[in-house]
C-alpha cells in the first residue's frame, strides 16, 4: 500500500515524531493511513481517541448510541459540562476535530451487534475496545477474530485494570483468558461499583499506545501479556497468556464460525420478565410488582442497602441499612416479615438477600433492577444517579 | 542472600500440598508484605494445575486465576510475592522450563521436592534481573516464623 504524503502542516505539527528513529517519516505516514476503530466514546474511549487524534491517525471510527450524563464527566474527558444531554458521538466529535482539524472521523450512531459489528469492523486496520459489559467485550473479541483484527483490549473497574493486545496474528484472544462471562450479575459494573476518575486516563492511554505500536510495527506489544493496574498501590504487574488450542473462536476447531448472541451469551435476557425468577435461592421481583404489592397494603420490610448519600440521592421510603453494616444490624430486620431489598441496580440486593437467607430469614426477595428499575418503570420523576 | 519469611502454617501448607497432589505437580501463590530482604509470606493460595498434559513435571496457573488470586491478595492488604510448586520424586531445584515460566521478576520461587508422596527439601528462589533477557533464578534462605497464619483456597 501506498502511503499518503505529509503536507508541510503535518512536518510541523508532527514534528517531534518525526525525529524519533521508530517513527520518522514513514511511521507518521503509516500513521495517517491508519484507519482504528474506537468502540466506546466513555471513560476509556476518551483518552485513546484523543491521543490517536493527537498521534495523527487518519482515520478514527468511533461507535457509541448513549448521551453525555452529569455522571459521567468525572472520567470522560472528551464530554465537558455543557455536552450534558448531548450525544456523545457530537460532543466527541466536536473536541477531536478542533484538536486535530485533519482527522477523518466516521461516527457509528449505534449499539455494536452480532448484525452490524462485522460491517462496521471490516473498514478499520486496528479496534480498540472501550467496552464496559460483557456482552460487548465478547462480541468485539470474536468479530476481531473472525476479521483477522488485532483488538486493543482495556477495562476497568474500581481501582483496578487490565490491557492487553488480543487476537493479533497467531497470539490469544480474550476468550483464550476468558472462556465463560461471568455469571449475570456477579460482577458490577463501574455504574455499580464505582471506579475511580482517573482510571480509564492509565488504561486508555496504554490501550492509545499499543494502537500506535501496532500502526508502527514497533517495539514489543501487550499480545499475549495482560496488564495489571492496581492504581491504589500504583503496581502493574503482567500475567503471561497463552493461546487456547481449544478457544471456542480462535482455536484450532473453533465451536462457532459466525457471531453468536451474546445477550443469551452472558446469560442476560432481554427483558425482566424473560429472566430468572429466582436466583441462588432468591426471588427476584420486578419493580411493578413491589408497587403493586405495596400499594395493596401488603405487610413488606422494604431494605434499602445502598449507602447513605444514595439514599439522599433517591429513595422508595425503605429502611437504610448499608450492605456492609447488614451483619452487625440483623436485629433491626424483623425475621418474620416478608423483606423486600433494594440497591441502585440489584446486584447489591442480591448478595444481601442471599445473606440474609443463610443467616435464616425465609421470605427475601431482591427487586430485580433496583430503583433504576423502579424510576423506569413504575416512578419516572424518581432522580437516577 | 535474600531472605523468604514464611509462616510456619504456610511452610507447612506448602508441604501439605505436594503431598495431596503426588505424583503431579501442585503449585500456588504467595502472599505478603515486601520486608527488607525478601517477601514476608503470610498466606498460601491453592491454584490449579491447568498443565494436564505433563503435570507430573510442569505446572501452570491459568491467567484467569491468577488475576483472581492478585485482586483477593489486595483486598487483604497483601500482594503476590511468590509461587510455590512441587517437584515430585526430583530434587527442590529448578528446572530451565521452571526458569521459561517464571516471570514475577523480584517475587520468589518455592520449589518442594515430594519423595514417593512425602515433601522432602524445600527450597526458594528469587527471580532476580531486570528483564526476561536477564532473568534469573538466586538461591535464598527460608526462614520459619513460628505465629499465626491462614491459608485459604482460591475460588
Amino acid at each position: 500500500m501506498e502511503l499518503p504524503e505529509l503536507s508541510q502542516d503535518e512536518l510541523l505539527r508532527y514534528s517531534r515524531h518525526l525525529i524519533l528513529p521508530e517513527v520518522g517519516e514513514e511511521g507518521q505516514r503509516r500513521l495517517k493511513a491508519a484507519r482504528v476503530l474506537c468502540v466506546g466514546a466513555g471513560g476509556l474511549g476518551s483518552p485513546l481517541a484523543l491521543y490517536l487524534a493527537a498521534a495523527g491517525v487518519g482515520t478514527l471510527g468511533l461507535v457509541d448510541f448513549d448521551v453525555v450524563d452529569a455522571s459521567n464527566l468525572q472520567r470522560q474527558i472528551l464530554h465537558s459540562t455543557n455536552d450534558i444531554g448531548r450525544r456523545k458521538l457530537d460532543s466527541a466529535a466536536e473536541k477531536l476535530q478542533a484538536l486535530n482539524p485533519d482527522l477523518n472521523l466516521v461516527k457509528h450512531d449505534t449499539k455494536l451487534s452480532s448484525a452490524n459489528a462485522l460491517d462496521i469492523l471490516k473498514d478499520y486496520d486496528i479496534v480498540a475496545d472501550g467496552t464496559d459489559n460483557f456482552p460487548t467485550r465478547y462480541l468485539v473479541n470474536d468479530a476481531c477474530v473472525l476479521l483477522g483484527k488485532p483488538n486493543v483490549y482495556g477495562s476497568i473497574f474500581r481501582f483496578e485494570g487490565q490491557a492487553s493486545v488480543f487476537a493479533a496474528r497467531d497470539g490469544p484472544c480474550y476468550r483464550c483468558v476468558y472462556p465463560e462471562p461471568p455469571p449475570p450479575k456477579l460482577v458490577p459494573s463501574c455504574a455499580e461499583g464505582g471506579v475511580l476518575g482517573v482510571l480509564p486516563g492509565l488504561v486508555g492511554v496504554i490501550q492509545a499506545t499499543e494502537t500506535v505500536k501496532l500502526i508502527l510495527g514497533k517495539g514489543t506489544t501487550l499480545a499475549g501479556r495482560l496488564l495489571l493496574v492496581d492504581a491504589l498501590n500504583m503496581r502493574f504487574r503482567e500475567v503471561r497468556l497463552r493461546k487456547n488450542p481449544d478457544c471456542q473462536i480462535c482455536g484450532a476447531h473453533p465451536a462457532f464460525t459466525q457471531l453468536i448472541d451474546y445477550q443469551q451469551f452472558c446469560g442476560i435476557a432481554p427483558s425482566i420478565q424473560e429472566e430468572i425468577r429466582i436466583m441462588n435461592g432468591v426471588p427476584q421481583l420486578t419493580a411493578a410488582e413491589v408497587k403493586r404489592r405495596m400499594d395493596a397494603g401488603e405487610d413488606l420490610f422494604i431494605l434499602d442497602v445502598r449507602e447513605p448519600f444514595e439514599y439522599q440521592i433517591a429513595n422508595i421510603g425503605g429502611t437504610l441499612i448499608p450492605l456492609g453494616q447488614i451483619p452487625h444490624r440483623l436485629h433491626e430486620i424483623d425475621r418474620e416479615r416478608e423483606i423486600v431489598v433494594y440497591c441502585k441496580f440489584g446486584a447489591r440486593s442480591q448478595r444481601a438477600a442471599e445473606f440474609l437467607r443463610q443467616s435464616g430469614y425465609s421470605k427475601v426477595s431482591n427487586l430485580a433492577g433496583g430503583i433504576m428499575a423502579w424510576s423506569n418503570e413504575v416512578d419516572p420523576s424518581l432522580p437516577r444517579y | 542472600m535474600s531472605v523468604l519469611q514464611l509462616t510456619r502454617a504456610v511452610y507447612d501448607a506448602i508441604r501439605a500440598h505436594g503431598e495431596e497432589t503426588y505424583p503431579r505437580e501442585c503449585c500456588g501463590a504467595l502472599l505478603g508484605t515486601p520486608a527488607a530482604d525478601g517477601w514476608r509470606i503470610e498466606a498460601s493460595v491453592k491454584a490449579r494445575n491447568t498443565r494436564t498434559d505433563s503435570a507430573r513435571n510442569r505446572y501452570s496457573i491459568a491467567p484467569a486465576e491468577l488475576v483472581k488470586i492478585e485482586r483477593e491478595a489486595r483486598g487483604r492488604g497483601l500482594s503476590i510475592g511468590g509461587f510455590y510448586h512441587s517437584h515430585p520424586d526430583h530434587p527442590a531445584e529448578w528446572s530451565q522450563a521452571d526458569l521459561a515460566e517464571a516471570h514475577w521478576i523480584g517475587c520468589s520461587y518455592v520449589i518442594v521436592a515430594v519423595a514417593l508422596g512425602k515433601a522432602a527439601a524445600i527450597h526458594s528462589f528469587l527471580l532476580a534481573g531486570n528483564a526476561e533477557e536477564d532473568k534469573r533464578f538466586v538461591a535464598e534462605r527460608i526462614e520459619i516464623l513460628e505465629s499465626q497464619e491462614t491459608q485459604f483456597e482460591s475460588k
